[in-house]
Formats: structure tokens, sequence, C-alpha cells
């Protein structure tokens, strides 16, 4: 009796949050289907028709699509390989005894908190500027020439302001796990007379690789979105446009809605397939 | 033998996580003491670390010329708006999925998981030209919408895995001793569950402060908040390190703060509870 109450009463209390985000994913997602198949510039004479799959084959066929590809997967990837590494390493020195653990975790936590346009300008302005920036400080200091980070080394400037502000959530994600891993394991191998790089190897390392493989999973679906990071600091100039900065620029600068939901729907399908994976592992822990 | 060598290597380890905690943390310690130097010695080579005039100048400079005070209050109606929102949509939601599951629970967890990995970009017209159609384009209440739904799952995820924690016999004996399903919820589940709705609170907070995607794209004059504030610095007054500097340790001061407490829950919330 109080069970079928409480059922109906269950459906009832979902409903909201279901329903928003039923219409919150449907209708912008047909709406960007339909705009794909048609031919649609607000500023030139609005919605001109359907052009079929005209605008799929015009979005890869353009030259900006192949290096907005490269551009995405230089950022993804080194973002990725920069903060899982070092994420590793520094959840494994913040794991050992230590003074003042709780301070360096919140000192090496910060940059997580920073807005992306702040960390954006103060790595472009007062780090990077290639005049007064404390780099070209220091490179002046040891006798070399400054470099004008964003222009010159444009796609490597953009992967090192990302991890910067990355580099936290992997290490607190692998401390996390790493803290969970079992001490007596490893003491028993220490006993037994295995050297550090064979203990990391076969027991820290196979005990963090769910965590790993969320902390890439979480950050590419993060990092194949960056989009305030490029804004700020070259504006997609320098062969930083990414695949997200492409379809902005195509959707909002140069209105060409059609074209651009055509790469948004490319976009969607990418993260979608990235999205599988998690969702699996996620799913997995449900039931546990 | 172990044990003989822990002190020294307690040393070393506290030197190395501390020199390397330090160059992480710099950029934000450079950026906090550069709002305190005049703009000549912000750009003064060799750098000054400490050693100079402070001054307060910058922050009175930031509050005059650019109104400051109503892109806070934005940020705060935006991050706030939407956090409280997504919390009455959520709290129901969660509660009826973690105390009466049915089959389909797990899937629609992982349905709405599902919806905040589409990429924004890709529905950046629809929404826009909704904004325009309702004339709601650069207004507060179209972000505290929007961000309530782009949160909303993680939200929801949270708020699940915390009342899944609470044990199901507690309701059940409120129901014997004859609590109705409204005093169930108010007497006996909300105060038990408000450590949980307060992490939540804190860690959704932090995420709408710091969105820049729909906050850069959406507003204009009248809604921007601290986000769309800094990027208008881009140039040429980014070059005003010190100035620069003075208002985006404004912008970042609060969360900073706020994150710090909610360090513990961001691994939870963030991983969708996949890791603990």
């Amino acid at each position: 009796m109080a069970t079928k109450h409480s059922r109906s009463a269950a459906r009832l209390m979902m409903a909201p949050a279901v329903i928003l985000l039923l219409g919150w994913m449907l209708v912008p997602l047909i709406m960007t289907l339909i705009f794909s198949f048609k031919r649609y510039l607000p500023l030139r004479g609005g919605d001109l028709g359907w052009v079929g799959f005209e605008n799929y084959v015009r979005f890869v066929s353009s030259s900006a699509f192949w290096p907005s590809v490269a551009a995405t997967l230089t950022i993804v990837g080194g973002v990725l390989l920069i903060t899982v590494i070092f994420g590793v390493l520094l959840a494994i020195l913040l794991n050992q005894p230590m003074w003042g653990q709780g301070v360096v975790r919140i000192l090496v936590i910060a940059p997580f908190f920073v807005m992306p346009t702040v960390s954006a300008l103060v790595w472009k302005n007062m780090f990077m500027d290639p005049v007064n920036g404390l780099l070209a400080h220091l490179w002046r200091f040891f006798g070399a020439e400054p470099i004008s980070w964003l222009s010159e080394a444009s796609l490597p400037s953009i992967v090192i302001i990302v991890s910067w502000q990355w580099l936290p959530f992997a290490t607190l994600i692998l401390l996390t796990a790493i803290q969970s891993l079992d001490g007596e394991q490893l003491e028993a191998a220490e006993m037994d007379g295995a050297p550090p790089l064979k203990r990391f190897g076969y027991i820290t390392l196979p005990h963090l690789s769910r965590a790993i493989t969320i902390v890439i999973l979480i950050q590419t679906i993060f990092l194949l979105a960056i989009f305030a990071e490029i804004f700020v600091t070259t504006g997609g100039a320098f062969g930083t446009r990414t695949l997200t900065y492409l379809i902005f620029q195509r959707v909002l600068e140069s209105q060409n809605v059609g074209l651009g939901s055509a790469g948004g729907v490319y976009a969607i399908i990418l993260a979608n397939i990235v999205a599988i994976f998690l969702m699996r592992i996620v799913g997995k822990n449900l039931d546990a | 033998m172990a044990r003989a060598v822990t002190q020294q290597r307690k040393i070393i380890n506290t030197t190395a996580a501390w020199g390397i905690g330090l160059l992480i943390f710099f950029p934000i310690l450079w950026t906090v003491l550069t709002s305190f130097k005049t703009e000549a010695t912000a750009i003064a080579d060799p750098p000054v670390f400490l050693a100079f005039d402070w001054t307060l100048e910058n922050y009175s400079a930031v509050m005059e010329r650019s109104n400051y005070a109503r892109f806070l209050w934005n940020s705060i109606i935006i991050a706030g708006g939407s956090t409280i929102l997504g919390i009455i949509v959520a709290v129901p939601a969660a509660w009826s999925m973690a105390f009466v599951p049915s089959k389909r629970t797990k899937d629609i967890l992982l349905w709405m998981l599902s919806t905040k990995m589409l990429p924004a970009v890709g529905v950046l017209y629809p929404i826009y030209l909704i904004c325009i159609k309702l004339g709601i384009l650069d207004s507060r209440g179209a972000l505290v919408v929007i961000l309530m739904l782009m949160n909303l799952p993680i939200i929801v995820w949270m708020l699940y895995t915390y009342f899944k924690e609470i044990p199901g016999e507690i309701l059940e004996a409120a129901r014997m001793d004859g609590a109705t399903l409204k005093e169930e919820i108010l007497y006996v589940l909300t105060p038990m569950a408000i450590p949980g709705i307060a992490s939540t609170l804190l860690l959704n907070f932090i995420l709408a402060w710091n969105e820049a995607f729909w906050t850069l794209n959406l507003t204009a004059a009248n809604a921007a908040p601290l986000t769309a504030f800094i990027a208008s610095y881009s140039s040429p007054e980014g070059l005003f390190f010190a100035k620069l500097s003075a208002a985006s340790t404004m912008a970042i001061a609060p969360i900073l703060i706020l994150g710090w407490f909610s360090q513990k829950q961001l691994v939870s919330g963030l991983t969708f509870g996949a890791v603990k």
C-alpha cells in the first residue's frame, strides 16, 4: 500500500528534473539538426531552404577543417599527457609522509578554482608577454632572446595554460585513488626485495589504472570544449583554432548557421564516442 | 630498517612537495602580489617580489573605471540563482531515485549524465536564437536557467550519492510511527541530508561562477558577470599588469576560499561517484 503510494509520488518528484533535461537536450539538438541541412544565413537572406548534406561536405572540405582537427588533437593530447604523467607523480609524492601535507594540497589544487578567463589572461600578459612578461625577464636573465609565446609557440603556450588549470583535477583524483591502495601489499613487496620502480609498475600503476581512465575520459570531454582560453589569448589565430572555436566562428562571427550546425553535429558525435566509454565505467560502478 | 630512514625521507618529501606546490601556486601568488604594486613596479626588470611600496590604488582604479560592482552582482545572481534553482529541482528527483529505486533508475541517472556530455558549441545557435526570440539575450534570467540546466545532472548525481548513504531503516521507522511523506521528508530526511546538500551547493556555485562559454556568448552590457569582465581586459587594458591583477584577484578570491572548503566533495562530484 505504502509502496504503491510512494512509487507514484516518486515518479511525480522525478518529473520536473526529467522534463527539464529532456527539453534542454532535445529542443536545441533538433534545431541544430534541422539547421545543419539548410542554407541558413541570418544576416544574408535568412533561411534559404534545404540543401541535403551540402553543409556536412563543405564543413570537412573547407581549408580550415583539418588544421582545426590537428589543433584540437594537439591541445587535448598534450594536456592529457602532461596532466596524467605529472598527476601520477604528484599524487605519489603527496601521499608520502611529510609536514604540512594539507597546506601543500591546497596550493596544488588552487589553479582549478581560478576562472578560465583569469588564468588565460594572467598567463598571456604577466608570464608570456614578450616584453614585460616574467618569462621574458627570465630569458633575458640567462642572456636568451625572449619568446613571443602566443604567436611563435602558440599551441605549446595554450597547452601550458590549460595543463596548469587541469593538473589539480588529475592530481586530486589520482591522490584519492592512491589513498585507497593497500599499504600492506606495498610493504610486503618491499620486504620481498622489490625495487621502488617495480613496486610502482606492478602494484601502484595497476591500482591507479581505473582512476587514470576516468581522468582521461572526463578531461577529454572538457578539453574538447575549451573556449575561453582561446577566446582571450589568440582569438583562434596562430593555428590555435580548435574544432570548437571553428564552429563558434562559423555560427556567431560569420553567421553561417547551416555550416556551423553541421560542424556542431560532428562535435556532438565526437563527444558521444568519448562519453560512451565514460558511461560504461560509471554505470558499472552504480551496480556495485 | 625501513623505519630508520623515515625522518630523513620525510625531510626530502616535505622539501620536494613544498617546492612543487609553491611552483604550481606561483601564478596566483604573483597575481595577488602584483595587484598591490604600482604599474611601474609591476613590469620592473628584475621583478620585485616583496620589497615594494604596497598600494591599494589598483583596486580603487578598477572599481571606479569599470562599474565592478555590477559585474560582481551579476556573478552572484547567476551562480547563486542557478545553483539554488538546480537544488530545488534536483532534491525531489534524487530523493525518489535513492529511496524508491525502480528498474529504470540506473538508466535515468546515466541518461542525465549523458546530457552533460553534449558539447555546448553544438547547440550554441539554437540557444542564442531562443534567447533572441524570447527577448532574454543578455539577461541574468536566461543565464540562471541555462547554467541550472547545464549543472543539473551533476547536482542530481551528487545528491543521489549522498542520499544513498542515508540508511533506509530510519525512514521506515518514521513511517511505522505514522509519519506522512511530507513529515518524513521535512523532519527526518532533510536534517540528515543537509551536509550533502551544502557540499552540492558549494561545488555547483563554483562551477557556475567560473563558467565561461555561455556567459561570454550570451551576455553584453547588462548581464555580463566577472568572467566577461575579465575577458574585456584582453587588450589593451591587459597590459596594465597591476590593474589586471587587482581585477583578477577580486574575481577569484571568493571562489578560492570556497574551493578549499569543497576539495573533498570535488572528487566524487566531478567523477559522478566513480572515484571516492
